[in-house]
This record gives structure tokens, C-alpha cells and sequence, in this order.
């Protein structure tokens, strides 16, 4: 067999160097500046790399480098809160979508080819629209005299206070990030043989125990995929918790957001960043390995 | 093959209620009346005439599409070169990096990327605007572009394009003409994909972006912020028909390509 011509260099070189130049680099500098500390002044923080020293300029720079930021945050209550938090939230908000979807990937593939296609066209078609309207979405069902209160009130059900709260947090990341969730389980188990049902039948399983030996277990590689695939981002989520969560519910996501912005510590905010990351390095050394593996 | 039971349709046709209620309710209201989002006063469209009227956020409006046409297109051309990369190459130096800068972007949380993108134009002392935002954009896209492609580029018979050299093709001339039509659609959906992320981004964005350069979904969350707004409503509406369009428009078009095989 001959072997397909070789490329032109620059075909990888070009999007590597972009890579490298808006993804990597930038990456190095949140790393860089999280050990920096803030000064008032424009841009905030020092040191800032001189080079018109030369390697003397170098030198300063590294020995004005601390990790004193990372103190700082250890120190405070506030962010371990938020830390903690962060991962409760994600944990919580996976476990739910999993138990929400895959009754409805499972559903899906029981229809027949054609009704399929127009279902998971149903499912993709909100991930399409923008999510910051989808959660707007929920403002108005939620608040206190939004449209739930209102169908609770004509069943004569007292109203709930849901908007601000962290159960309204729990129920946007559901909510928004259920087509994640939805497609990843659909897809494993809309290729399973068929077949193997019918052998574990054959051989006495009752259709229950078909289901938690055969079809569950084969399924897995999906519900880890999809598990992944909202457990990552969530963790880092800014604008559910922003929009829907309450002036005590604390994020990680809301907190890079708050040191930049209002408080103008970049330092800080940089240093979360690192601190998330980390803390995400596992779960998307996975997820990578998975999407090659699946992609090849 | 069994078909769907009780319990099946049930479940499939709930969580179908669940994602498009909450779409349909914003839609529905964007044509009421009455300035409070939630109580029903009639219906009218005032809302959208008082859109036509709000400069800001068609500027807004205007950026945007403008950010999105054009860091889609670069996304779309950078993507293609980098899902033929990773199909065709092998294995080259470093190979596990430039994967590894393909799939993190895809699941890494968005205030990382936006806040790591803004040090870059900081350090660089590059001035905030229209074309940091659009360079952002391009590189967050870019990743998901490359997939798309990618899956369709692995699945491609290469034999065909060993048939077009040995028929006298060019190496270059054979990827264009036989390579590049059949994975076509694939571009065209990745151009997609990359144009809507575009249209969406707000974290991003409000990092990036400076004075001048507000895109629809900054402007958007700083009206969201200070409350619901029939307003807000009916933008929204606009986008999801937008939206709804080009993708059934996609999904019509790929079901004719597919109809005469």
C-alpha cells in the first residue's frame, strides 16, 4: 500500500504557532503573573519583565517572583469556600444529569432510525442557541413572581423562593448542560448490538438484569464521556452561578471574574486560575485521551 | 428490534419539555405587552419596534456579526490545516503537545481562557478591541473546527486520492479536488459551529474586548444584570429564529446531498 504524500511543513506548522502563540503562551503568563504581586498602576502587578538590561533584567525579574499570592489565598476562608464549593456544585449538578439523561439517551434509542435523527436533531438544536439566553430564560421562571410561582399559585401550592439561591444554580448547570450529557450516553447506546440482549435473554436474564449486565456495563465509556464533558467546564462555570446564584453563592468561576474585574487583583485572580486548573489537569488528561482514542 | 415502551417515550418526551419550555415561555413573552416580563398584558410587538430603535444594541449587533464572520473563516481554515495534521501526519515532533492544545481548549472553563488571552495582549501591549476579540475567538473555535473536521477526515477512503495522483494529479491538486469536496459538508458545519460559539461568547469576550467593541452578549448581560426586560426578550427571540434557521437549513441541505446515495 503506498502511503499518503507527505505534507507541505506549513500545514502543521501554522496552526501550531497559532496554538502556540494564543493558547500556550497566554497559559505560561496566567502561571507567570500568578507570581506576581499587585501594584497600582497600569497594567496592576510587578514585576514586569525588563529586557533592556539584558540578562541582568532577567535575573531581577525571577528574584522579585514569590508565591506569596498563593499564601495570601491559603490564608482566606473565602477561597477555600469557593474552592470547595465549585466542586460540590459540579459533583452534584453530574450526578443529576446523569440520573436525568440517561433515561432519555436510552429512550431515544429505542425509536426507530428516522424518528432517531429528528430526536437528536431536537436535543443539539438548544445547545445551538445562546446559553446566556437559556439562562435568562430561567430568571423569569424563577423569580418571585415568575411563571412557577404563578403555576403554583392557580394549584393553590405556596410559593418558592427559588432565584438567588443555590437550588437555582443547581438548576441552570442541569439545565444548560444536559445536550452535554444527552449525546455522549445516546451515542454508546445507540450502536449496541441488539443481539447481545437477546443472548442474555436467551440464557434466562430477566429484561432487568439484561439491562444492569448488558447494556449498562457497555455503556460506560459514554457515561464517563459525558460525565467529563460537564464536570470540567461546570467546575469553572462564571455565568450560571452569576446570574441565578445568590451574593453567597461561591464559585471559582465568579471569583477569577471578581478579583479581575472589581477588585483588580490580577495576581490573584491568576493564581484560582492555577489553582483550577490543577486541580482540573486530571479530568481533562482523560477526556483528551478519550476524544484521541475515539477520534482515531 | 423492540420498539420505544410506555416508559421510554415518557422520559424521551419530558426532557424534551424541560430543554424547550423555558425557550418557548422567552419567546412568548418577547410578544407581551405589558414592560413586566411575567404577567401577560396582550399581545403586541412594541418590544421589537423599540429594538429598531436601540443603537447601542444594534452596534452591538454589528460587532458581533462581524467578530463571528470573521474569526469563524479563519477558525474554519486553521482547523482544516490542523485536522489534516493530525489524520494524515503520523506521528510528528510533537505531536501529543499540539493534540493536547487541540482538546483543552474544548472543556477548559472559559474565565481561564478569557483571562489568559487578555495577559497576552496586555503583555504584548496590544490595545483591547475589535481585533483581540476576533483573534480569541479564532483560537477558542479553531479547536472545535479541528474536530469536526477531524472525525469526517478520518473516515475518508484515501485510496480515492492515491487514484486521482495515479491519474496524473498533483499531490496538492488531488487534496483539492477529490479530498476537499467530500468533506465538504464538514467545513461547512464547522464553519457553522465556530460562527454560533462565536455569537454566544460572553466570558471571552468581556475579557478581550475594549472600548468600542461591545459584542451582543456583553450588552446583553449588562441589561440582564439590572433585570428582566421585555427587550431582552425579544432579541433573544431573534437570535433563536436566527439560529433555528441556519441549522435546519444545514440539516436540509445535508439530507438532499445524502437522498440520491
Amino acid at each position: 500500500m503506498r502511503r499518503a504524500p507527505r505534507l507541505p511543513g506549513w500545514t502543521v506548522a501554522l496552526p501550531y504557532l497559532w496554538l502556540a502563540l494564543f493558547f500556550a503562551l497566554p497559559m505560561l503568563l496566567v502561571a507567570k503573573l500568578s507570581l506576581s504581586h499587585t501594584v497600582l498602576a497600569v497594567p496592576p502587578y510587578a514585576p514586569r519583565l525588563d529586557l533592556s538590561h539584558g540578562l541582568a533584567g532577567l535575573g531581577a525579574f525571577m528574584r522579585a517572583l514569590s508565591f506569596e499570592t498563593y499564601a495570601r489565598l491559603a490564608a482566606d476562608r473565602l477561597y477555600l469556600d469557593a474552592y470547595l464549593s465549585s466542586l460540590a456544585f459540579a459533583g452534584a449538578a453530574t450526578a443529576i444529569l446523569f440520573l436525568i439523561a440517561y433515561p432519555i439517551a436510552y429512550g431515544m434509542s429505542r425509536f426507530g432510525t428516522g424518528a432517531r435523527q429528528v430526536l437528536l436533531m431536537a436535543v443539539i438544536l438548544p445547545f445551538w442557541t445562546s446559553f446566556l439566553i437559556r439562562i435568562y430564560a430561567w430568571i423569569a421562571i424563577l423569580k418571585p413572581a415568575g411563571l412557577l410561582n404563578q403555576a403554583l399559585g392557580l394549584l393553590h401550592i405556596p410559593p418558592l423562593n427559588l432565584l438567588n439561591t443555590n437550588t437555582a444554580v443547581i438548576i441552570g448547570l442541569v439545565y444548560a448542560y444536559l445536550p452535554f450529557m444527552v449525546l455522549p450516553l445516546y451515542a454508546v447506546l445507540e450502536r449496541q448490538d441488539e443481539s447481545l440482549i437477546e443472548a442474555s435473554r436467551d440464557l434466562g436474564c430477566t429484561p432487568s438484569q439484561a439491562f444492569w449486565r448488558v447494556t449498562f456495563p457497555l455503556s460506560l465509556p459514554g457515561v464517563m464521556a459525558g460525565g467529563l464533558l460537564c464536570f470540567i467546564p461546570m467546575v469553572g462555570e462564571f455565568v450560571i452561578p452569576d446570574l441565578l446564584g445568590g451574593s453567597n453563592t461561591l464559585m471559582l468561576g465568579r471569583t477569577i471574574w471578581t478579583e479581575f474585574f472589581a477588585n483588580r487583583d490580577w495576581p490573584a485572580a491568576s493564581a484560582v486560575a492555577i489553582v483550577l486548573l490543577a486541580t482540573l489537569a486530571i479530568p481533562i488528561a482523560l477526556f483528551q485521551r478519550q476524544q484521541a482514542k475515539a477520534l482515531s | 428490534m423492540r420498539g420505544p415502551s410506555l416508559f421510554n417515550r415518557v422520559s424521551v418526551g419530558l426532557g424534551l419539555a424541560f430543554l424547550y419550555a423555558p425557550i418557548a415561555l422567552l419567546v412568548v413573552y418577547s410578544f407581551n405587552a405589558s414592560r413586566l416580563v411575567t404577567v401577560w398584558g396582550g399581545f403586541s410587538t412594541r418590544w421589537y419596534a423599540a429594538l429598531l430603535r436601540d443603537d447601542q444594541m444594534l452596534d452591538a449587533v454589528w460587532v458581533t456579526l462581524r467578530v463571528g464572520l470573521i474569526s469563524a473563516t479563519v477558525a474554519t481554515i486553521l482547523g482544516t490545516l490542523a485536522a489534516t495534521a493530525l489524520v494524515r501526519s503520523g506521528r510528528f515532533r510533537g505531536r501529543a503537545l499540539f493534540s493536547g492544545m487541540i482538546y483543552a481548549p474544548l472543556v477548559m472553563p472559559e474565565v481561564i481562557l478569557g483571562l489568559s488571552l487578555l495577559l497576552l495582549f496586555v503583555g504584548l501591549g496590544l490595545p483591547r478591541g475589535f481585533w483581540t476579540v476576533t483573534a480569541s475567538h479564532a483560537t477558542v473555535t479553531l479547536c472545535y473546527a479541528t474536530v469536526v473536521i477531524q472525525a469526517r477526515l478520518a473516515s475518508f477512503d484515501l485510496s480515492l486520492e492515491e487514484a486521482a495522483q495515479d491519474l496524473g494529479c498533483t499531490p496538492l491538486s488531488a487534496f483539492l479536488q477529490v479530498t476537499l469536496p467530500n468533506i465538504a459538508p464538514a467545513i461547512a458545519a464547522a464553519w457553522m459551529l465556530a460562527f454560533t460559539l462565536s455569537l454566544d461568547d460572553l466570558v471571552i469576550a468581556s475579557f478581550t474586548s475594549g472600548p468600542g467593541a461591545t459584542t451582543l452578549p456583553m450588552r446583553l448581560y449588562s441589561q440582564v444584570r439590572l433585570g428582566v426586560n421585555p427587550e431582552i426578550n425579544a432579541v433573544s427571540t431573534l437570535l433563536i429564529a436566527v439560529v433555528a434557521l441556519g441549522v435546519l437549513a444545514v440539516a436540509a441541505i445535508q439530507r438532499r446531498r445524502r437522498a440520491p446515495n
